[in-house]
């Protein structure tokens, strides 16, 4: 385990005052980020180097609208994780979500209304998990797993088949294209994706709120000790994932402009683990959001490199993620290992 | 009233109240047919033993403070090399060939497990993600096996560990069973027990009292591997062929739900086994149930939501005591629990 210091970035390294220092060691704290984005660089040059094309600059801009969904759920589960829990049931609320938003539009409700709906039905249900976990002391595993089968259950019972979406609204976001450069396009998802990471990355290192998810994953008793609102804190973290999930499901169906009950399957444990490779601890009080977004990164490298090799079959498409993820998570622990 | 706290009591209810539900909706709950047990409720033992053998093995990776994802490609894995050997058997129906190839597939497993438990253990990964690497790529190995395809084989020795009967019980349930006495055995009659809740509870504390954390680590993941793999034997026996997708898909989380349900905490250091053997026999006999009541096919996993909701409330005593009024002195601050 790398001992890391829980306190939120603010503080900047020291500056090597002391002469007999000869190297630069960077503030330990951010040796787990600092590392996976060492090896996400080498995995991409590594890629640029093997693969023609792999070096334009569309294929980063490109992670971004693949992952878009990714990249927002892994944003509320940092915030989860870091508090020393965990939320599995984000990958069923993005099927609730889709599925909900679908009929909906099917059944001829304005846009205007199915969007702010979904968010809040998501952000309740996360809600709910997060009451249930903090008054009734279940364990957040089980409490979310339960919330999993209860939305994929919902989605199920709306709808077992996809659905189609036709409504205008959606279908402009789906096809609006943003020209960053010359021959580099984007979509309304990536950037939002990009904008939920910086609001929620300036949210876990500036606020209140931020500091006490820290002060919980650290220490929960030591926290209600020190008079930190424990309970609204742990409840908000649930919140804010069930938020983010449907976020991802919203942003899913403007993807696919579909909705479909199982969509989203073992995203949870994607959007887990690429908090952990981000060095976010499972044990709770330590990580940042930028960190989840590099972890996504990894994720999303892996897919784009077999992409570009192209001649993979399913079997050897899993096998080499996980080696590939194997590869980066043994990397990183030894990095991490040396560095301390 | 003390048998009310105890906190077997809500589980084995639900798992009575399901069973009496079967009762009357079952045309046979249980009866003798052509010497064998039949109807409900040996089909909900017969059916649970996958369960109960993952189930088993989870109990105890997470008595250590673990968690293994990996079961179901493990699962698959086994069933998958189980199969293409049997197919390439002259006579499918050999005894001894068929018991050859079944220990093979279990070493397989039982590599699969060391693989894991070397992860954890030796290069400190944290568990959900070293075990999260395997099921990944396990289920890839097991696609690369089958070549893609569903192996059928036509072997009646092997197709008997899942659908035949001893003494006219079912004999995968025996199975699972005896894969229960024996881990009480070793865990309740040897230090093992203690050893495992020890390292569950401070590895490093276990170290320092000379205890061998590391190779009980690597045990548990190891015995973990074994039992999936001999739980990928009878589900693949159960439908005679071998399926690299379906095979195990989604059981490691009801393997952990059985384990919650049994009061084994997530968080390691103690474990229940009879709890385990209640919770995974529940999960069977709610999806029996789902089937027997007539609950339509869209909505069987909201029922099973709700089950589960009521279950994991049940086993709060906060909720106990704030539904059923029972103020008393208000609890001392605990520690909460991460998970």
């Amino acid at each position: 385990m790398t001992t890391i210091d829980a306190t939120p970035a603010t503080n900047k390294t020291p500056s090597p005052t002391n002469p007999r220092r000869r190297v630069y060691l960077p503030n330990t704290k951010y040796i787990p980020i600092l590392a996976t984005l060492t090896l996400l660089l080498i995995m991409y040059f590594t890629g640029v180097a093997n693969y023609e094309n792999f070096g334009q600059p569309s294929v980063v801009v490109n992670l971004f609208r693949d992952n878009a969904v990714l990249i927002v759920v892994a944003v509320g589960m940092t915030f989860v994780i870091i508090t020393g829990g965990i939320d599995l049931s984000v990958g069923a609320v993005i099927s609730m979500t889709t599925t909900l938003t679908a009929t909906l539009l099917q059944a001829g409700w304005p846009p205007l209304v199915v969007l702010p709906a979904v968010l809040l039905l998501g952000s309740l249900l996360g809600m709910g998990m997060g009451a249930v976990i903090h008054y009734f002391k279940v364990e957040p595993f089980i409490a979310t797993l339960a919330g999993l089968f209860l939305a994929r259950g919902i989605a199920l019972f709306i709808n077992q088949s996809s659905i189609p979406i036709r409504d205008k609204l959606w279908k402009a976001m789906s096809e609006y294209r943003i020209v960053l450069a010359d021959g580099v396009v984007t979509k309304i998802t990536s950037v939002t994706a990009v904008v939920v990471v910086l609001i929620a990355a300036a949210v876990l290192a500036w606020t209140r709120f931020g500091r006490n998810v820290y002060a919980i994953g650290g220490n929960a008793d030591s926290a209600l000790l020190m008079g930190l609102p424990v309970g609204r804190t742990k409840i908000a973290v649930y919140t804010l994932s069930g938020f983010c999930a449907a976020l991802g499901g919203v942003l899913f169906s403007i993807n696919s402009t579909s909705g479909w009950a199982l969509q989203g399957q073992g995203l949870e444990l994607d959007a887990i683990a690429a908090c952990v490779i981000g060095g976010v601890l499972l044990t709770g009080g330590s990580g940042y959001v930028f960190g989840s977004l590099l972890g996504v990164m990894v994720y999303g490298l892996i897919q784009t490199i077999i992409t570009f090799q192209g001649d993979l079959n399913a079997a050897w498409t899993r096998i080499i993620v996980g080696l590939l993820l194997f590869g980066f998570i043994v990397l990183q622990r030894v990095v991490t290992r040396r560095a301390r | 009233m003390t048998i009310i706290k105890h906190r077997l009591f809500w589980p084995s209810v639900i798992l009575v109240a399901l069973l009496v539900v079967n009762m009357f909706t079952a045309n046979q709950f249980i009866t003798v047919r052509d010497g064998h047990l039949f109807g409900v409720l040996p089909d909900i033992l017969r059916g649970s033993a996958p369960l109960l053998l993952v189930a088993l093995g989870m109990t105890l990776v997470i008595a250590t403070g673990g968690i293994d994802l990996s079961v179901g490609a493990v699962m698959a894995i086994s069933g998958a090399v189980a199969c293409l050997l049997i197919k390439d058997l002259g006579n499918q129906n050999a005894v001894g060939s068929v018991l050859l190839i079944m220990a093979v597939a279990i070493g397989a497993s039982l590599l699969l497990g060391l693989w894991n438990g070397t992860l954890v253990a030796v290069v400190g990964i944290q568990p959900i993600i070293a075990t999260l690497i395997l099921m990944v790529a396990g289920r890839g190995v097991a696609q690369l096996v089958t070549d893609g395809q569903i192996i059928n084989v036509q072997s009646s020795p092997y197709a008997a560990i899942a659908t035949g009967h001893f003494l006219s019980v079912p004999i995968a349930f025996l199975i699972a069973i005896a894969a229960v006495v024996l881990t009480v055995l070793l865990t309740r009659r040897t230090a093992l027990g203690l050893l495992l809740e020890s390292v569950g509870g401070s590895p490093t504390a276990s170290r320092l009292a000379g205890i061998r954390a590391r190779r009980i680590t690597i045990m548990v993941y190891v015995v973990s591997g074994g039992l999936a793999g001999l739980a990928g034997l009878i589900y693949s026996a159960n439908i005679k062929s071998a399926d690299s997708i379906s095979a195990g898909n989604l059981i490691e989380l009801d393997a952990i739900l059985a384990v919650v349900i049994g009061g084994t905490a997530l968080i390691g250091g103690r474990f229940s086994i009879a709890g385990t053997v209640i919770g995974a026999i529940l999960i069977q006999a709610l999806q029996v149930t789902v089937v027997a009541v007539g609950v339509p096919s869209k909505a069987t996993l909201l029922f099973k939501a709700v089950i589960v909701v009521a279950l994991c409330l049940s086993q709060s005593t906060t909720f106990r005591q704030k539904v059923f009024g029972r103020f008393k002195s208000r609890p001392a601050v605990t520690a909460e629990v991460p998970a």
